[in-house]
């Protein structure tokens, strides 16, 4: 038996999850190049970032301590999810606008067509900043995007222009 | 004040300010300072260098405290959900440390002509390795995110488990209820865990909000307090105080043992070094020379019992030859709970306090040194060349000093 390792996808890599008692959580997976690198969630919320070494892979050749605000940089810095909590707070500098998730639901006429079939921003003039599909986040769609059922589309403009979108999406 | 007031609070802030200047002097040196205070205790003894003459009574309330305090702590760093999935998935390396590391402890006694009580005492003392000087070094020397240490961090759990078992069987042994009574206390022992975690388990959600306060003070007063009276509880019932106040620790989780944690903590840190100083207090130091060759010889062995038992653990879990060199020796030290059995079986056998202060004094201190020079001496053995960190870069400009590693 291979320790208590559970093994999950995370957009296409496979990632190592690894309890440790009385410390926290360690996440790790190996890179196309070969390294293998991981993340040490501690309960007190510090993270540690490991990159193993390349002789005795059962032990790390770096760790980075990183605080909590340290860790948050860091994976804004590496993009994806925080993308859409930074969009979150446009409506702190920019009044009137508004940022909301709106479902591409499987019923939704445009579930298997594309950004530019909706023609958002022409008829509403509110834009599609980013789509979330599973745990990631596509940011900036192109007009050919195609729409998966189970999509959130991250919308940013008026509250009419978003409701206008989403009235799109629903029929 | 009265006079013996007065002195008492003269001896007591000597002790407790000597325990600062010895633990000042152990960090510097990146050692434990348990050993530190068993000295000072036995300094501050009878036949010491300058015995205590009123504050004894105080330390020894102080030092049961102390013991539950270490073990309410061990407690509140597990949840009831981790104990269960360790054992499930680490039993035999579990049952090996105790095979491996108490046999030597009791075969020892058992030659030295001692109460069978006193051998299985014993066997306490060279099993359990020191949870808080493992998890110290591997902080220290950069091995959290290694392979073989979930095997390690298991193994700890398993033997902080077990000494749920093993305290109340040897509490009931040494107040003399015989074998069958011994039994029994196994039995009580049994149901007491089983329903603390069943009870963390189930309603630990509602014993949580129960105890749980924003305002620390208040926290600090109702885990503390809830503390010793189950400890008072469970000593009444035979299964030793200390037990109870491990089971309290673990039915605790989440937010309450994240505060608790961190507002007993120095409190625990006080009353533990009470605790061994006490226990050095207790021992005649002129009873320690004798037993020396015998601790050293039980050292070296269970050092390598130890080393085997990580060894074995961290090979189950794929890890490679370096690895479970890493892992066998980052737990060869014992310490808090070593001292803990020991004083909790001192009537038995008048020797059984000096032989184990002399063997934790050597483990504590040996133990982290192997730990340290294991790895490269293994490199050195494995004919591997020595890598580690990256070959430091060109020179770096006046001003910009490289950042030392971890303190």
């Amino acid at each position: 038996m291979k320790g208590r390792a559970a093994r999950e996808e995370h957009a296409g890599v496979e990632v190592e999850e690894v309890k440790l008692p009385g410390v926290g959580v360690r996440h790790d997976f190996q890179t196309l190049s070969g390294r293998r690198v991981g993340v040490i969630s501690h309960r007190s919320g510090r993270h540690d970032l490991l990159i193993y070494d390349t002789h005795d892979p059962d032990s790390c050749s770096e760790i980075v301590h990183l605080a909590t605000d340290e860790a948050d940089t860091l994976a804004e810095l590496l993009g994806a999810p925080r993308i859409v909590e930074r969009l979150a707070s446009i409506p702190d500098h920019f009044a009137g606008l508004v940022v909301e998730q709106l479902p591409v639901t499987p019923g939704s006429p445009y579930a298997g067509r594309t950004l530019g079939d909706t023609q958002a921003r022409t008829r509403t003039g509110a834009s599609v900043v980013a789509v979330l599909r599973g745990d990631r986040t596509l940011a900036s769609p192109a007009p050919d995007f195609k729409f998966e059922p189970g999509d959130y589309l991250v919308v940013v403009g008026t509250p009419e222009g978003i409701e206008a979108v989403a009235r799109i999406l629903e029929r | 004040l009265s006079s013996d007031g007065a002195r008492l609070l003269v001896e007591l802030g000597a002790v407790i300010f000597s325990l600062g200047v010895l633990g000042r002097v152990a960090r510097r040196v990146g050692l434990s300072p348990i050993p530190l205070y068993l000295l000072a205790g036995l300094a501050f003894g009878r036949g010491g260098l300058l015995p205590l003459t009123t504050s004894e009574e105080f330390l020894s309330e102080g030092a049961e405290i102390g013991v539950i305090l270490l073990l309410l702590l061990l407690g509140l760093e597990y949840s009831a959900g981790e104990l269960v999935s360790n054992l499930r998935a680490h039993a035999p390396d579990g049952l090996l440390n105790i095979a491996l590391n108490i046999t030597p402890g009791v075969a020892a006694g058992l030659l030295l002509g001692w109460h069978p009580v006193a051998a299985l005492a014993m066997g306490g003392v060279t099993y359990a390795a020191s949870s808080g000087i493992a998890a110290k070094l591997l902080s220290d020397l950069g091995r959290l995110g290694n392979r073989e240490t979930p095997a390690v961090l298991s193994l700890l759990v398993l033997e902080d488990l077990s000494m749920a078992l093993y305290l109340p069987i040897l509490t009931a042994l040494v107040a003399g209820v015989g074998l069958r009574g011994g039994f029994l206390a196994l039995l009580i022992a049994l149901a007491a865990m089983g329903t603390a975690l069943l009870v963390a388990l189930r309603f630990g959600g509602a014993i949580n909000r129960l105890v749980f306060s924003d305002d620390d003070e208040i926290l600090l007063l109702r885990v503390f307090g809830l503390a010793l009276l189950v400890a008072g509880i469970a000593a009444l019932l035979q299964i030793s105080a200390a037990v109870g106040a491990f089971l309290i620790g673990i039915a605790l989780s989440g937010r309450v043992a994240e505060g608790a944690r961190e507002l007993l903590s120095p409190l625990r840190d006080l009353f533990a070094a009470v605790f061994f100083v006490f226990f050095g207090l207790t021992t005649d130091p002129s009873a320690i020379p004798p037993v020396l060759p015998l601790a050293a010889a039980l050292a070296l062995i269970t050092a390598l019992t130890k080393a085997a038992t990580g060894w074995w653990a961290a090979r189950r879990v794929g890890v490679g030859r370096l690895g479970r060199v890493r892992a066998g020796t980052v737990i060869i030290a014992r310490g808090e709970f070593n001292i803990v059995i020991a004083g909790l079986a001192s009537s038995v056998e008048p020797a059984l306090s000096p032989l184990s202060a002399a063997y934790v004094m050597l483990m504590a201190v040996g133990g982290p040194i192997i730990a340290r020079i294991a790895e490269p001496a293994a490199e050195r053995a494995f004919g591997l060349t020595r890598r580690r960190r990256p070959a430091p870069g060109p020179a770096l400009p006046a001003g910009e000093g490289q950042e030392g590693g971890d303190a």
